[in-house]
């Protein structure tokens, strides 16, 4: 198709956690369906890769079928999902999706969620055992079923779950941290101190919207979602700005990034890799065009 | 299903014109495929998109295409919204984002000659997609039935071309006084060996689905839903299924069996 360009693919040489990527450009977990985009867009979405490593949507243990609709609200420059981590399953990514994931051209990082550090443990040990899994990813922001906290706003409860995950795998393990939370580098120093390789944030801020008619019901199914999009980036940009002062691993940064100049502020903020999540619901080949125009920035001030 | 090209891409806004209610957009796109009834695409302006009612629109906007080839696809739609406004005054040769053709468009069944007649039922902002399906099936010789359903005389214009189509208004101002749900129960009274292609509100798609599948009559309905992406990543914009469960309106359908839903959700 006459749209593929003779352009190289971006180059900016990134090394994240042992992993060796062309560039620092990745997608925010369940922002991006590569199954999906293959059927949609055929090899020329192979060809086209946007990202230098491919993070999955989050996996539980069981099916989820996901939240009732309406499951979007857009904002002033930004968006609400109110998605609900719809998934196979364990079991139904591990036969179905990892073969075709496996096939991508770029390292995966497959992302999970339980409520128990049991839970945790069981796919944290279950993705250890996967060659095609390069990196682990823990979504935290699930509520701990003893306290009702979501377990990564909490520092402590985040401490006791990373103390029994930790041993489970050698692989690199990431936390994605919630921004919804008092002190965000505080939990982040937590789980470094108990083992995590990485820390990626931000995660989407908890957000609502009304329906239309004025009688003051929500309007999402789910009732409360993730707001996310440029509206949040000045927010994310201090987040990442503080974890990033506070630990010495390797911190992903996201939230609003629609440009090479963002991804380069969140780089100067201390930032190794950084995440696109909503620009490529704007954009399917987001990551690409950042990557290029973060490659540009770069040999302009070198 | 015809298979887009990776991304976004910019095309030229060839025409707009109004017709009645709606505004009819002739978008030139030298690098797509040409596109299958049902099929749909994501457009945005390329400047001024977020800077309308409450800074939006921020997403781009699905529309199916109410016809495409040779590099030209036509889209209606009305303003009624921050998207449809800023879309609405696109002034001719303005470049906007064109991303698709996405999604699973209607089955008209090989042979070529269906085994049922084609009833083709929709109605206000649903009706491209019939529009598009009715040329494909008049070229392949097929005589479609046409049925559609407008509020009054401004929104039935868009199908004053139409000699042989069905009207029905809301306010009895053109065609039948009523539903156009009341029309496709007269046809199917009449003859119920068809398959129904519906697109529509979601109000009048439900009322479609429940005569359809209460007859036992095939139908495909092109649904719409609000969505971020249009390519499967957002998960946003699902229905659910008979069986349990959603489907994806963008990669799952548009275009679904009736009987594959359990409802058309009311958003």
């Amino acid at each position: 198709m006459a749209t593929t360009t003779d352009t190289p693919p971006p180059s900016i040489p990134t090394t994240f956690c042992g992993l060796d990527l062309a560039h620092p450009v990745v997608n925010g977990s369940g922002t991006f369906d590569a199954i999906a985009a293959q059927a949609v867009f055929g090899d020329s979405f192979l060809d086209q890769f946007p990202f230098a490593a491919f993070v999955s949507k989050t996996i539980t243990l069981a099916v989820r079928d996901g939240n009732p609709p309406p499951r979007l609200w857009e904002t002033p420059s930004g968006m609400i999902n109110s998605i609900g981590l719809p998934n196979k399953g364990l079991a139904g990514y591990l036969e179905h999706d990892l073969p075709k994931l496996a096939a991508l051209p770029v390292p995966l990082i497959t992302n999970v969620m339980g409520s128990t550090a049991a839970e945790l443990c069981e796919l944290v040990a279950a993705c250890d055992a996967q060659d095609a899994i390069r990196a682990i990813e823990l979504n935290v922001s699930c509520p701990n079923v003893k306290t009702g906290l979501d377990i990564g706003a909490d520092p402590v409860s985040l401490a006791e779950v990373l103390r029994a995950v930790r041993p489970q795998t050698t692989k690199p393990l990431i936390v994605k941290l919630t921004p919804n939370t008092a002190d965000v580098a505080l939990v982040a120093a937590a789980a470094e101190a108990e083992g995590a390789d990485a820390v990626a944030l931000v995660n989407t801020l908890r957000a609502t919207a009304q329906a239309p008619g004025g009688d003051g019901r929500p309007w999402l199914g789910g009732v409360t979602g993730g707001m996310s999009g440029p509206a949040i980036r000045a927010v994310a940009l201090a987040q990442v700005t503080a974890v990033a002062q506070r630990v010495a691993i390797p911190v992903i940064g996201m939230g609003g990034i629609q440009r090479g100049e963002h991804a380069a502020q969140f780089l100067r903020a201390g930032a190794t890799l950084v995440a696109v999540g909503t620009e490529s619901f704007r954009d399917p080949a987001a990551g690409t065009r950042i990557a290029r125009e973060l490659q540009r920035l770069l040999a302009q001030t070198a | 299903m015809t298979v887009a090209p990776f991304g976004r891409r910019r095309a030229v806004l060839a025409a707009i014109r109004k017709v009645g209610s709606y505004h009819l957009l002739e978008v030139v796109d030298r690098h797509g495929p040409d596109p299958e009834p049902g099929q749909f695409y994501m457009l945005a302006a390329t400047s001024g998109w977020g800077a309308g009612e409450d800074e939006r629109p921020f997403l781009p906007r699905a529309f199916s295409a109410m016809g495409g080839r040779d590099g030209r696809l036509w889209f209606m739609l009305e303003d009624i919204g921050p998207g449809t406004h800023r879309l609405a005054r696109l002034q001719k040769g303005e470049p906007l984002w064109v991303t698709g053709p996405l999604g699973h468009g209607f089955r008209i069944g090989t042979p070529p000659t269906p085994a049922r007649r084609p009833i083709l039922t929709g109605g206000g902002v649903g009706v491209p997609p019939l529009i598009f399906l009715s040329q494909a099936l008049v070229e392949q010789g097929i005589a479609p039935t046409l049925q559609f359903g407008f509020r009054d005389t401004q929104h039935a214009a868009i199908a004053a071309s139409f000699d042989t189509v069905q009207i029905a208004t809301d306010d009895g101002s053109v065609g039948h006084h009523g539903l156009v749900t009341e029309l496709l129960i007269r046809e199917l009274d009449d003859d119920p060996h068809a398959t129904v292609y519906a697109c529509g509100p979601p109000g009048m798609l439900e009322a479609i689905r429940r005569i359809c599948v209460e007859r036992e009559v095939p139908a495909q309905l092109a649904l719409e839903s609000g969505m971020a992406c249009g390519f499967g990543a957002c998960f946003g914009c699902v229905v659910p299924l008979a069986a349990g469960g959603y489907a994806r309106v963008c990669v799952d359908g548009p275009v679904l069996d009736a009987t594959a839903l359990d409802h058309v959700p009311a958003h």
